[in-house]
């Protein structure tokens, strides 16, 4: 091989080499960018919210209305309203969605499995306004039987009554809301709870059914305790999305500024979502400064809440790993 | 002879426990029905009368399983009711729903309700949805063109470039906490956003669609991760060893391979996006023209426009409201159905 041939070809060689090296260069700097993109985006979300926020904690006493002097007044019914409705419901939405991921993870034969998971899946596919929308015309005039009912049998019995005093006439109450809130919480409660329940070794299911364990045992047994972590996050998840939830509330609530523990109530306390929704229509800046505040306190409670969540995910997956 | 008596006392423990027949559970569910039925003719309401069925049917089968095999199989046969009973409970709200919104909002809908805005330059003009139709594909559009870009790229750095190193588990972990951001918050975000560069009256389309993208990005990065990891690792080394280079890999053996789990989870977070209302609602702004201008003006969209026909509350606003519903109902699920069909399409041809 003559010493201009081997020149040529190793230059080609680089050629080549330098070429695809400014290639992969671009593209593997523009999925770094794209990367990086998402933190910014999530520390943005926090920066813009907290310059847009930070003088709506500290407002003249008149800014934050008739029913409030202080940011504190001010956020905590709102507070209170978020958490009692997203209470009410996990207890509603918690139960159910165990029950329907063990109907697809161990109960149904395979050919009902499917198609039940597909009409879980169809719940979350429908809008929140459309939710809100249904609960608002439809549902809430439905439940006025009950909350009569409730108010009559149950408002009388010490403690447990007074969380069913006066009801709404219309329907529309906290517990409404909740109700409304835990159809639109199921299906990410199951969809996560059906997966960590399917994921138990069949081996430990077949164990404890052949030492002479029913079907409720085994699952009591083998499928609850391996899937405790994940059962547990799938909760907060829904917690995170009940909290932040805006149009179920916003719609089917009617608004007032009673802290009480009735919750078929007529005016209760709104969500800090629903309230940003109900009043960032009047546009004065020192209402907006408040409303964003709101915005941040919402925002770190479900950041926190989803934390946890995931952490807890996160860890019960590394402990399986090893 | 004692021991004889005492081995014979001793053989009558049973080897099998007593069970009830294999038909035990659809006897007491016709005879439960059959109950509801009697109810429901003694004049209940269809509801109390179900609700009552189920009841019994729970307590009936229970005690005559704990007569005949004991509390454990009470338990098990209690259980299983309770179980089956938690999906059906489930079924009535969806049920319930998607019949109210067709049979309230399919009626509504004819040529003039899908062409017509609600801005009329007649006094007797009709009015329709059709500026909140625009208003909605727009928007969402927008949203698309943001989040795929930077979530199938972020998908590919997470997977191809950084596998395992402590930048990429920040971000999947990120990542993950995103999907929890409530929606009026990320509304929040791009009103403080773009008020803080253009002003305070600002509103505009494309507002919303940065809004949008916020909760769209981890749906797509999610999908885009899952579907990469599916990618046998034979392939890209099978490239490397032709001396492709990394770049051309991923774009011409490694996307391709995983382009139908792409496309449907796309598809999958438009449709789960574009439903979105509270932060348009602070971003977007409401119009009764149509407009078309993404950059400038109020946009309305179907489920802020539901939202305001829902506030008028009035007998011709909540006939729009329901049809405005059964459009957006109609757009969400064939847009579910697209994400299937394409997935089948595109899906990595076997042998």
């Amino acid at each position: 091989m003559t010493a201009p041939a081997a020149e040529a070809e190793e230059a080609s060689a680089n050629w080549a080499r330098a070429r695809a090296g400014v290639g992969d260069r671009i593209f593997a700097g523009s999925a770094l960018a794209a990367g990086l993109t998402i933190l910014a985006a999530l520390a943005g979300v926090f920066i813009f919210l907290a310059i847009k926020g930070a003088s709506g904690f500290t407002k003249p006493a008149e800014v934050y209305g008739p029913h409030a002097e202080s940011f504190l007044g001010y956020v905590l019914p709102l507070l209170v309203g978020t958490f009692t409705a997203s209470v009410i419901a996990l207890i509603i939405a918690v139960p159910l969605s165990f029950g329907i991921a063990l109907v697809i993870s161990h109960y149904a034969p395979r050919w009902i499995a499917a198609p039940v998971a597909y009409v879980i899946d169809l719940l979350a596919a429908v809008p929140s306004v459309v939710y809100g929308l249904w609960g608002a015309f439809f549902l809430a005039n439905k439940l006025v039987p009950m909350h009569v009912w409730l108010h009559d049998h149950i408002g009388p019995i010490p403690i447990i009554g007074n969380l069913f005093g006066e009801p709404n006439p219309a329907g529309r109450s906290v517990l409404t809301a909740g109700i409304v809130l835990a159809i639109m919480i199921l299906p990410i409660i199951t969809a996560i709870t059906r997966e960590v329940f399917s994921r138990t070794p069949r081996l430990h299911e077949e164990a404890a059914l052949a030492l002479g364990a029913t079907r409720w045992e085994m699952v009591r047994m083998t499928v609850f305790p391996y899937a405790r972590s994940g059962m547990v996050s799938a909760v907060m998840l829904g917690l995170g999305r009940a909290l932040g939830e805006t149009m179920a509330v916003t719609m089917v609530l009617s608004v007032g500024f009673d802290l009480s523990w009735n919750i078929i109530a007529t005016s209760s306390p709104t969500s800090i979502a629903a309230n940003i929704a109900l009043k960032y229509k009047e546009r004065s800046a020192d209402l907006l400064n408040v409303l964003v505040a709101t915005g941040l306190v919402l925002f770190l409670m479900t950041f926190l809440v989803n934390f946890l969540a995931r952490w807890i995910v996160g860890r019960s997956e590394r402990r399986m790993a090893r | 002879m004692t021991t004889l008596e005492e081995v014979q006392t001793r053989v009558h423990v049973p080897l099998v426990q007593p069970r009830l027949p294999r038909q035990a559970p659809a006897v007491v569910g016709v005879i439960a029905v059959a109950f509801g039925a009697l109810l429901l003719v003694l004049g209940l309401g269809i509801v109390g009368a179900v609700i009552l069925g189920a009841v019994a049917y729970l307590i009936a089968l229970p005690v005559w399983s704990l007569v005949i095999e004991g509390r454990r199989g009470a338990t098990d046969r209690l259980m299983t009711g309770l179980i089956w009973t938690s999906f059906g409970i489930a079924v009535v709200p969806l049920v319930s729903l998607i019949w109210r919104v067709v049979s309230k909002g399919a009626g509504r809908i004819d040529g003039t309700f899908l062409s017509y805005s609600f801005f009329k330059t007649q006094i007797d003009q009709p009015v329709g949805v059709y500026h909140a139709i625009i208003g909605t594909l727009l928007v969402t559009l927008g949203a698309a063109i943001i989040s795929v870009p930077v979530g199938v790229m972020a998908a590919i750095y997470l997977i191809e470039y950084g596998k395992g190193n402590k930048l990429a588990k920040a971000i999947t972990f990120l990542v993950d906490v995103m999907t929890g951001i409530p929606s009026i918050v990320a509304g929040l975000f791009a009103f403080a956003l773009f008020t803080l560069i253009f002003g305070p009256a600002y509103v505009s389309g494309v507002g919303g669609s940065v809004a949008l993208s916020l909760l769209m990005i981890p749906i797509v990065v999610r999908a885009t991760e899952e579907m990469l990891m599916l990618v046998p690792d034979d392939l890209r080394e099978a490239s490397y060893a032709l001396g492709t280079p990394k770049w051309k890999t991923i774009v011409r053996i490694v996307l391709p391979t995983a382009l139908g789990g792409i496309l449907t989870g796309i598809t999958l977070a438009t449709s789960r996006v574009i439903g979105e209302t509270a932060p348009l609602l602070l971003i977007a702004g409401a119009t009764d023209r149509t407009n078309m201008n993404v950059f400038d003006g109020a946009m309305t969209t179907l489920p802020v426009l539901i939202y305001g026909q829902n506030l008028r509350g009035d007998a011709p606003a909540e006939a729009i409201a329901w049809g405005a519903a059964f459009i957006l109902i109609v757009i969400v699920m064939v847009l579910n159905l697209a994400a299937r069909i394409v997935g089948k399409i595109f899906a990595p041809k076997k042998g």
